[in-house]
């Protein structure tokens, strides 16, 4: 396990480091400038700015001069807010992706779990149709519109909670939560449903049901556990995805999450930010990876972690 | 069976800590000043009957306060209110003395400024003196500041300016210098009618050298790191946070003058998120952007602004090297008159803005007895068909053609989508043989394209960067930066260069100069197409009273601003 464990955080660094390279690169072939009055000056004028933040030099020398500062753990500083390190900007804005991304990840599995766990056992019931009809939603709706939707009825119109802004303490939370919500889960309602009917009709179960336990005991003990499977695969890069911010529920909610700054990096062609970002939501989705990885076998022994040695 | 659950309790645990840790690092992060807790009441000044609060919104962040820095409106906005220079533009948007105690004395030869620095405090209580007009103006043309409004605006305007971004002198050498303590001796390349608008904007602004060399590369960096000397002092700005305030500045020299003891900021780039905000009485403000604007249109809140930002058509004569067909006259003055504008900001802007037939925008700049420039001109063309079909006839037999193709160029909001499928519509049907394509591309792409001249008509727009008309009408010299379409007459060459040089002690003459060369820009040569003057739409809630929006510069003053029948409401 710890043998796995060291080879597999050795390839991450490979796969960063090839990440790394290729946004460096691409984000270069970007039309425009971080210089954000390069139109108004003079050549001259240009020329001074630009040696100011090194853009004067070859792309290779620029590209090592970033790898050895980044080897170094410093992600530099921004270009578009002057003098703030790109390191404490994603510090800053990680906190409140993280809570509204660990929330809906809880809330949508656990909801999105028991919606299909239900719809399993209750096949082509009346549960089964409404739970499934849910999921449908949850994917079909795209989470603006849901969260305007919620920001309407539950802000404006009935003023329970409030409509936008990170300064009510958890009430602020809510709202985007929930929206946020919708894709896992719809997700792991179809996922636990199909794998559930899978699984109930398997040789095992009845052999279960024949020896006198109960649907209960049956459909959590037995099934539940191989169902869940193929949700731990997805659910990984998910978590990674819900955690580290959507760009559409923080502008809605005026968040100050990382999402929707890593996307207005590339608006202004903020190469730190740009560079900072990507790097941290892909160390980010290789270690919940990692971790879905190691979660299998212990979820279910029979897969061996050090598969591919022997 | 028991190991298999104790296995099972593991899994729970592991998938539970991924949350948990989650959790965990939320609490931490949440409590660094990124997320201030506003919830504290606000003292309430004792001679204010009410309570002097205003909440306003932002479409985006801060991203710096260094005045030498600043390029953006946020930024340009924020400084107006925090600091002040030697001017400050007024209720009537003109420039009065600020930092200077009264009217400067300028030499016969209106080269060398002389001013005289009030009684004045930063916000530490130190001196404003004239030396931290002459650090702060030298430290932005400083190569190590690399400052991109610093060598923009005082190139052609302060002494030696030009030759320091060249790098042929050295900064230290720039045209300002404080004579004593209280008196700053400014010397001007060559004489500049609009030198005192000038005095009022951001990047002339003062900088105490003592606290900005103290704080180093951290100055302006958050609220903690800056001094102000205006009528406002940022608050809990942490450098990239989405939320701000700015509170009553004591040390200000005319403090008694400013009512409001504290603005608050959140930024706010979702329009019906703000929508929602303004009803539920959280903001005072909301700006409504084009599909709200009908919504609204009847609201009593409603308030219209018309903004000194034109667009128009730049129609390029020379692509890839080639002659394309715009560069003849005719198929130019064809285009420019095919479209109805009034239905354009009717329908499909709707959102406050005014058809233009001009290049200076309305209510911009005004002379000594307060007419307005474009008394002078009027509207030059417009819409008018059949003018515009015989013109067109005309430029297609010039050319020996028969049909022409041409690529519009634009922005890629859907507003902007709009409004080139809305041109394409009107120019193919009233200009037969005429096909446009679109191109639609996020801002800094058209800059590109623009740089290369690699677009036949493109939608493009200017705002001023000081109170005068030069600042739209230099933008088409012969090769000049803006140009970029082989536009080429000497004609307004001259006049441009006169009104920069022999005209400029000789205001009347200068004007009318200016004037002849939007005539000869818009109505002779057709070398652009204007389409529209940029107005704006807002939500005010009517207890707020006295706020003052400027046309260059800072969007809004706050100093005399103030809250009156909220608490009646």
């Amino acid at each position: 396990m710890t043998k796995y464990i060291i080879r597999r955080v050795f390839y991450m660094f490979i796969t960063l480091f090839l990440i790394a390279t290729a946004t460096f690169f691409l984000m270069k072939t970007l039309p425009g400038s971080p210089i954000s009055s390069a139109s108004k000056l003079s050549p001259d004028q240009l020329a001074i700015v630009e040696a100011k933040y090194g853009l004067d030099e070859p792309l290779p020398v620029q590209y090592g001069k970033y790898m050895l500062n980044l080897a170094q753990g410093d992600l530099g500083n921004s270009f578009y807010f002057k003098g703030a390190s790109v390191t404490d900007l994603i510090i800053s804005r990680l906190g409140p992706s993280l809570i509204l991304g660990a929330q809906a990840m809880i809330l949508g599995v656990s909801i999105g779990i028991i919606l299909g766990m239900i719809a399993a056992l209750r096949q082509n019931s009346i549960w089964d149709y409404g739970s499934t009809f849910l999921a449908i939603l949850g994917i079909s709706i795209p989470s603006f519109v849901f969260a305007s939707f919620l920001q309407y009825w539950f802000a404006v119109q009935w003023e329970i909670l409030p409509v936008a802004l990170w300064d009510d303490g958890w009430k602020s939370s809510v709202l985007p939560s929930i929206a946020l919500a919708m894709g896992p889960l719809a997700i792991s309602a179809r996922f636990i449903r199909t794998e559930m009917i899978e699984v109930l009709s398997s040789d095992y179960i009845t052999l279960a049901k024949s020896k006198g336990a109960n649907g209960f005991e049956v459909a959590f003990k037995h099934a539940f556990r191989n169902a869940i499977i193929p949700l731990v695969t997805v659910m990984g890069p998910l978590t990674a995805g819900l955690l580290t911010g959507s760009l559409v529920i923080e502008q809605i909610f005026a968040i100050p999450g990382i999402g929707e700054q890593f996307v207005k990096s590339i608006m202004v062609n903020d190469f730190s930010i740009i560079m900072g970002t990507t790097l941290f939501f892909s160390v980010f989705l290789i270690f919940m990876i990692l971790l879905v990885d190691i979660l299998y076998g212990i979820i279910d022994p029979r897969i061996r972690l050090s598969g591919g040695d022997s | 069976m028991k190991k298999n659950k104790l296995v099972w309790l593991l899994s729970l645990i592991l998938i539970l800590s991924v949350f948990l840790a989650a959790c965990g690092d939320k609490e931490e992060v949440t409590e660094t000043p990124a997320t201030p807790t506003d919830k504290e009441e606000t003292p309430v000044v004792e001679d204010v009957e009410e309570e002097q609060v205003l909440n306003l919104m932002m479409g985006a962040e801060i991203p710096t306060m260094d005045s030498s820095l600043v390029t953006d409106s946020v930024g340009f906005d924020l400084l107006n209110n925090v600091a002040e220079g030697l001017y400050r533009l007024d209720e009537n948007n003109v420039p009065i003395p600020a930092m200077a105690e009264a009217e400067p004395t300028v030499s016969k030869d209106g080269l060398v400024y002389t001013f005289t620095i009030r009684d004045a405090n930063w916000s530490n209580g130190t001196a404003v003196t004239a030396g931290d007009f002459e650090f702060a103006w030298k430290r932005a043309m400083n190569p190590e500041t690399a400052s991109e409004y610093g060598p923009y605006m005082m190139s052609g305007v302060i002494k030696n300016a030009t030759e320091i971004s060249a790098g042929e002198v050295d900064y230290t050498e720039l045209g300002v210098k404080a004579i004593d303590e209280k008196t700053l001796e400014v010397t001007l390349e060559k004489p500049v009618p609009y030198f005192l608008s000038l005095m009022a904007f951001g990047t002339y602004l003062p900088l105490n050298e003592a606290f900005v060399t103290e704080q180093g590369a951290d100055y302006a960096t958050n609220s903690e790191t800056l001094l102000s000397n205006g009528p406002f002092v940022l608050e809990a700005w942490d450098g990239t946070g989405l939320s701000w305030k700015l509170v009553k500045n004591d040390q200000y020299w005319d403090a008694e003058t400013v009512q409001l003891t504290e603005i608050n900021y959140d930024v706010v780039k979702e329009t019906a998120t703000g929508l929602n905000l303004y009803k539920t009485d959280k903001k005072d403000r909301a700006g409504l952007s084009g599909e709200f604007a009908a919504q609204y249109a009847n609201d009593a809140d409603l308030e219209k602004e018309l903004e000194s930002v034109l667009f128009y058509f730049k129609f390029n004569q020379e692509r890839n090297g080639e002659a394309t067909p715009l560069a003849n006259v005719n198929i130019r003055e064809a285009i420019s008159k095919a479209y109805n504008k009034q239905d354009l900001v009717d329908v499909v802007l709707n959102n406050g803005s005014v058809p233009a037939n001009y290049l200076v925008p309305k209510e911009f700049t005004f002379d000594a007895n307060g007419v307005d420039f474009r008394e002078i001109n009027g509207d030059l063309g417009g819409f008018n068909v059949e003018e515009a079909q015989a013109a067109w006839t005309k430029g297609l037999a010039e050319l020996g053609v028969e049909e022409v193709t041409l690529e519009i160029l634009g922005g890629d909001s859907d507003v902007a989508k709009k409004m080139d499928e809305y041109f394409k519509a009107q120019l193919q049907g009233n200009l037969p043989g005429l096909t446009i394509t679109l191109k639609q591309v996020p801002f800094s792409v058209r800059l590109d394209l623009d740089t290369n001249q690699d677009y036949d008509i493109q939608s493009a727009g200017w705002g001023p960067d000081y109170q005068d008309p030069n600042t739209f009408m230099n933008l088409f010299v012969t090769d000049g930066g803006n140009n970029m379409m082989s536009y080429s007459n000497p004609e307004y060459d001259k006049l441009i260069a006169a009104a920069a040089a022999d005209l400029a002690t000789d205001p009347e003459a200068r004007w009318t100069a200016l004037a002849d060369a939007e005539k000869i820009l818009l109505a002779e040569d057709f070398a652009i197409a204007p389409n529209y003057q940029r107005g704006t739409m807002l939500l005010v809630k009517p207890y707020v009273k006295g706020v003052v929006s400027h046309s260059f510069g800072g969007d809004f003053s706050y100093k005399w601003a103030y809250i009156e029948g909220k608490d009646a409401q």
